[in-house]
């Protein structure tokens, strides 16, 4: 049975997807928690999927990944959150014009001029096979880059996710914060597509920071859980994708739905007991009321005589 | 501007977002040591003048002088706080202390001035709890206090007695003039004229323009509230204070005499 279990390990593609897959999991349970508080679920969906444009320009132009989707990633990160800014039209309306535009040029370009095989596959829905050292360092750094951002801007974060116009007042420059988190949630879908897909990278974000806030009132606990949850959903989801035999990012995103639905639960039955307890002591108040002897004689607010006196209102006079 | 001189001083100032003019040269000095109140109807400019005061929004024409180096408490309204945010009371008040520190955890000395804070506004054992298990009275106290966390001279309110109850309407009043009487300067926006307005010790009434300004009983006449509120109103005296009436209705007007 352990055998089996540690079959993968002998593999170094296993062993760089499952590094890479659990350090993608962490980072983006990191960054889901601003992605949520923030109601940013669908900028997260929308980035993974304009990077894909930059993907298939990076392949048919054949230059380096990183260097071609990353600049393209950027590049919409930084126009999405321009345009969220804006009020003109709404900001879904403009994010979903910038990414499908972008998703629907990589397609066309990758139909017109490039192959539509298994690197297409594995962009879309994630794979282990073909992550090397270079996915190993990338995604180690931007999640080093990711935890020194939250980690020296925590409270100017904080601040301008709960309460941005406050912020700006109380001297956070929260233009400036807003672009930084964007460009760090860009980075972190880059290095993180490979593994788990464009199509599921916006479940990672957002799955294990909705599991984390069910669990906790406290933010920085909310931080901790999250980052924990994708932890070990990633790693979890790495080696059930081997012996199930699926891909990496819908093993992996499986895996963080599980926790949701475990969290679900506990928290339910949690609220159940809850009431419970406070149906068992109303209940408990009432029969002591009935049980106590009546009060027939005595007003439940005693006021002085002169205080309920009803008096005329005086006339008024012009 | 001098260290001795007006906190705020507005000079001529008119904000327009787009072709319409929200205020109109407005002239409003703050004072050190002034507690003003700011009423007008809706629509008539009060938060476009707070966030010009802030500097969150710059004038189409006019001019904006701050004391240097003003230091500037601003308390937003209830109404547009997420109460479901994973925050505590400990939290909500560090987290308006972003400057001199690097980390994110609270310093010894960071965490004895918000226990401070906390127990000068009376919910010094509130720290752990969510922001939403608490009252509407206590959930204002924690934003004053987050607020009073960055040392301001001038305490910007925005409608902070709106949507509240009239217990919680006393208590903010209270903490306010009792701020107020430590010496702390205060600016606040209300469309409560008799809750609020009338006890405070000085008025603006705002209709995109200053229509009148001064002491409670000085600007709450019939002529100044016709003009701020587009409205006639009656106003009566009842125990000292000015209480405005609407003559629409009447059946809920208190007892006393008119003064004007």
């Amino acid at each position: 049975m352990i055998e089996q279990l540690l079959e993968p390990f002998r593999f170094e593609f296993f062993v760089n997807g499952l590094v890479v897959a659990t350090v993608a999991g962490g980072l983006c349970g990191l960054i889901g928690v601003y992605v949520v508080l923030r109601g940013m679920s669908y900028i997260g969906h929308g980035l993974s999927h304009a990077i894909f444009g930059g993907f298939a320009a990076s392949t048919i132009l054949q230059l380096n990944f990183f260097l071609g989707a990353g600049a393209w990633g950027l590049a919409s990160a930084l126009m999405i959150n321009r345009v969220a800014r804006r009020r003109i039209i709404g900001a879904d309306a403009a994010i979903g014009v910038i990414t499908t535009a972008s998703f629907a040029l990589g397609l066309a370009l990758l139909a017109l001029f490039g192959s539509t095989g298994r690197d297409f596959d594995a962009a879309l829905f994630g794979s282990v096979l073909g992550v090397d050292q270079i996915d190993v360092a990338a995604v180690v750094a931007v999640a080093l880059l990711a935890v020194a951002f939250v980690f020296f801007a925590y409270r100017r974060l904080l601040f301008a996710t709960f309460d941005p116009e406050v912020a700006g007042v109380s001297g956070v420059q929260t233009a400036r914060v807003d672009a930084l988190l964007m460009l760090v949630l860009a980075a972190s879908v880059l290095v993180t597509m490979r593994v788990l897909g464009v199509t599921l990278i916006a479940a990672t974000l957002v799955i294990p920071a909705t599991v984390a806030r069910m669990l906790t009132d406290s933010f920085h606990r909310m931080l901790a859980l999250s980052t924990l949850i994708g932890t070990l959903s990633g790693c979890v989801g790495m080696v059930a994708s081997y012996h199930l035999d699926i891909q990496s990012g819908p093993a992996i995103v499986l895996t963080s739905t599980l926790a949701f639905g475990m969290a679900f639960i506990a928290t339910s039955l949690r609220t159940r007991a809850r009431l419970a307890r406070v149906d068992v002591v109303t209940a408990a108040t009432a029969h002591a009321a009935a049980l106590a002897p009546s009060p027939s004689a005595a007003p439940l607010l005693s006021l002085p005589e002169a205080a309920v006196e009803v008096r005329s209102p005086p006339q008024r006079s012009r | 501007m001098s260290v001795t001189g007006p906190l705020v001083d507005l000079v001529g100032v008119t904000c327009r977002y787009g072709a319409e003019a929200v205020v109109v040269d407005v002239h409003l000095r703050v004072e050190p040591g002034q507690f003003t109140g700011v009423v007008g109807p809706s629509g008539s400019g009060k938060t476009t003048l707070l966030q010009v005061i802030t500097g969150s929004l710059r004038p189409t024409t006019g001019r904006v002088h701050r004391r240097p180096g003003l230091a500037l408490g601003y308390v937003p309204q209830v109404e547009t706080v997420d109460w479901h945010f994973p925050v505590t009371v400990a939290e909500c008040l560090l987290m308006a202390r972003t400057s001199g520190r690097v980390m994110p955890w609270p310093s010894r000395e960071e965490r004895r001035e918000v226990g401070d804070v906390l127990d000068r506004l009376g919910i010094g054992g509130l720290a752990g709890r969510h922001i939403r298990e608490l009252s509407g009275g206590q959930q204002q106290r924690v934003f004053i206090a987050r607020a009073l966390v960055r040392r301001p001279q001038l305490l910007l309110l925005d409608e902070p007695t709106s949507g509240v109850d009239v217990r919680t309407r006393h208590e903010v009043l209270h903490l306010l003039g009792e701020l107020h009487r430590d010496g702390l300067s205060i600016l606040m926006t209300t469309h409560d004229l008799n809750g609020i307005a009338a006890h405070l010790p000085h008025l603006v009434c705002l209709n995109r323009r200053v229509i009148g300004a001064g002491p409670a009983r000085e600007v709450l006449t019939p002529e100044v509230l016709e003009l701020t509120y587009g409205a006639k109103m009656e106003v009566l005296e009842h125990g000292g204070m000015p209480v405005v009436v609407d003559p629409l209705d009447r059946s809920g007007a208190p007892s006393g005499k008119v003064s004007r």
